[in-house]
């Protein structure tokens, strides 16, 4: 059984159908990609998941529940967390409080804030930040703020994890990091949602593809099969 | 090594000066002058409002112009009840009817952003008092109403529990895990969010707790009045002079508020009777510079301060 699920996904944004019939499923334990031009409705599908948009028509599926209607802490507190494609962290909290943060209030139960602050510097060390704990957010730079975002998802303690362009405007060297940081987390047993332009590292990483053209999903397979795709080709360089 | 006895040395000399303050405010009416209760009972009541505001506007940004409403409810509460129950339990009820308001408004508009909210609180303000001045001469066939008074030592010990209570109450969520996320909400709500965190019911919840003691305040300080109207009690000054002493004391830090207030309330007694025809000038001159050379207010200008004597290394923050 799909540990997420969705059926006939639908969001409209005035007279647009920003996704449109979608259905998806990702397994326990997967890593799957969700790829797509601009505007294909990637970032759309990951705030209908996560419940910043709320599908009509559709239905999402979280553990074999119906979760289409919650609100996002709820979402959260059953274990689905996700990061933003345009960072939004706490800027003017150190890095460690933005981590702790997710630690009270996501899926870990009561702790106290001794027990929050040890979790969010394991946290930090996995992620590679233990040194900027007591730095105000904001003062990061832009992929370490990626980092932090990332940190402060995992401190829900997510079953699935949604992560929406981590490696966007990356180097290579960071990409690689990046990359090994994902399948870190894979086994950890979080189940990986991943948007990516980065066309290498999508196809080495992740275990199956989806790939979104104007809010319709056009192509699903390995990489292999999502590499050799006409119809994908097409999309991407034209006809 | 020797840093835990020093920790603890600290936290004892501060429960020490706590407590002396706290027994010589509880002892003054016995020794002072009427005069120093009564106008500290009104530097009291600025303390409160000004806390109990900056306990929802101060982390969430979210600028709340409604304190005077909140207060008013109090002040009627205790004018419609007050030659039928002690003193206590009006304040009891005062704060109540108050929190009860909060919770409805809240629950209803609080997920209103910046501007828009600001002034939807204002708009309370003013349709409360239309609509009280409208059942008053609809229903009671009266415009105003005496409110039994009790003697000025009463007032002064039930403000000064109330202050201490909203003092702790704000204390205590500041340094709680509610504490972190209100920031969190005030600095990023849509990630406050995706968390975990129930934005809507801590936002509202917290608005409610910091009317509670508004309304307990006008409860209070309605008994020093004698008679009270929509108009007197729905006084929009009360709305705005919290937001001034907030900002003029520095809405980052818990001192900051009270700071404020209690300068500000000084400041508006010394003016007041001695330049009463410049008085608002001079305040808002006042008002003027500290906006515009203490962007972190007085306890910004204080942090700073300390920060360069221990070394100077954080003087930039």
């Amino acid at each position: 059984m799909p540990i997420l699920e969705g059926q006939g996904v639908t969001k409209y944004f005035g007279g647009l159908a920003a996704v449109s019939d979608i259905d998806f499923h990702v397994d326990q334990g997967e890593i799957v990609g969700l790829i797509g031009p601009n505007g294909a409705g990637k970032t759309t599908l990951f705030g209908l998941i996560s419940a910043a948009h709320v599908p009509k028509p559709g239905v999402i599926k979280f553990k074999g529940e119906n979760i289409t209607g919650l609100k996002p802490h709820q979402i959260c507190r059953q274990g689905l967390a996700r990061t933003f494609q345009s960072v939004k962290i706490f800027p003017n909290m150190p890095v460690i409080s933005n981590v702790a943060l997710g630690v009270h209030f996501g899926n870990s139960g009561q702790v106290t804030s001794s027990q929050a602050a040890e979790k969010a510097a394991k946290l930090l060390e996995f992620v590679g930040l233990l040194e900027m704990a007591a730095t105000p957010a904001k003062d990061l730079t832009l992929v370490n703020q990626k980092l932090v975002e990332v940190a402060r998802a995992l401190a829900t303690n997510p079953e699935v994890l949604l992560l929406d362009e981590i490696m966007a405007g990356l180097n290579s060297t960071e990409i690689a990091l990046a990359m090994e940081l994902v399948s870190k987390i894979r086994s950890q047993g979080i189940t990986i949602f991943m948007i990516e332009h980065v066309m290498k590292a999508i196809m080495s990483v992740c275990d199956r593809i989806m790939v979104l053209h104007h809010g319709k999903k056009i192509a699903e397979g390995t990489p292999q099969e999502i590499a050799t795709s006409k119809k994908v080709i097409e999309v991407y360089l034209g006809e | 090594m020797n840093k835990l006895p020093s920790i603890s040395n600290n936290f004892q000399v501060r429960g020490i000066v706590l407590l002396i303050g706290l027994i010589i405010l509880f002892t003054l009416p016995f020794y002072t002058p009427i005069y120093t209760s009564i106008f500290l009972s009104a530097i009291f009541m600025y303390i409160v409002l000004t806390s109990s505001w900056a306990m929802f506007s101060g982390p969430t940004g979210q600028i709340s112009l409604a304190t005077a409403a909140f207060f008013g409810v109090g002040i009627y509460i205790a004018a419609t009840l007050g030659n039928k129950m002690p003193l206590p339990v009006l304040v009891l009820i005062g704060g109540l009817g108050s929190a009860g308001l909060a919770l409805l408004v809240g629950s209803l508009t609080l997920r209103l952003k910046g501007v828009y909210f600001t002034i939807f609180t204002f708009g309370l303000l003013e349709l409360m008092k239309f609509l009280l001045l409208w059942f008053e001469i609809t229903f009671t066939g009266t415009r105003g109403r005496f409110v039994v008074v009790v003697d000025y030592k009463t007032v002064y010990f039930i403000m000064l529990v109330i202050l201490v209570l909203t003092l702790l109450t704000s204390y205590l969520i500041r340094r709680s895990k509610y504490g972190l996320a209100l920031q969190g909400i005030g600095e990023q709500e849509e990630a406050a969010e995706h968390i975990g965190i129930n934005v809507t019911l801590l936002k509202v919840a917290t608005f409610g707790i910091s009317a509670f003691f508004m309304g307990a305040t006008g409860a209070v300080m309605a008994t020093r009045w004698t008679y009270v109207d929509p108009y007197i009690a729905f006084n929009m000054n009360y709305s705005f002079t919290p937001v001034l002493m907030a900002i003029f004391g520095g809405l980052g830090q818990f001192f900051g508020p009270i700071l404020g207030a209690i300068i500000f309330a000084y400041l508006e007694e010394i003016l007041i009777t001695q330049f009463p025809y410049y008085y608002m000038l001079l305040f808002g001159i006042v008002m003027v510079v500290s906006v515009l050379y203490l962007p972190n207010g007085l306890a910004g200008l204080v942090q700073k301060w300390r920060s360069r004597e221990a070394g100077g290394e954080h003087a930039h923050s």
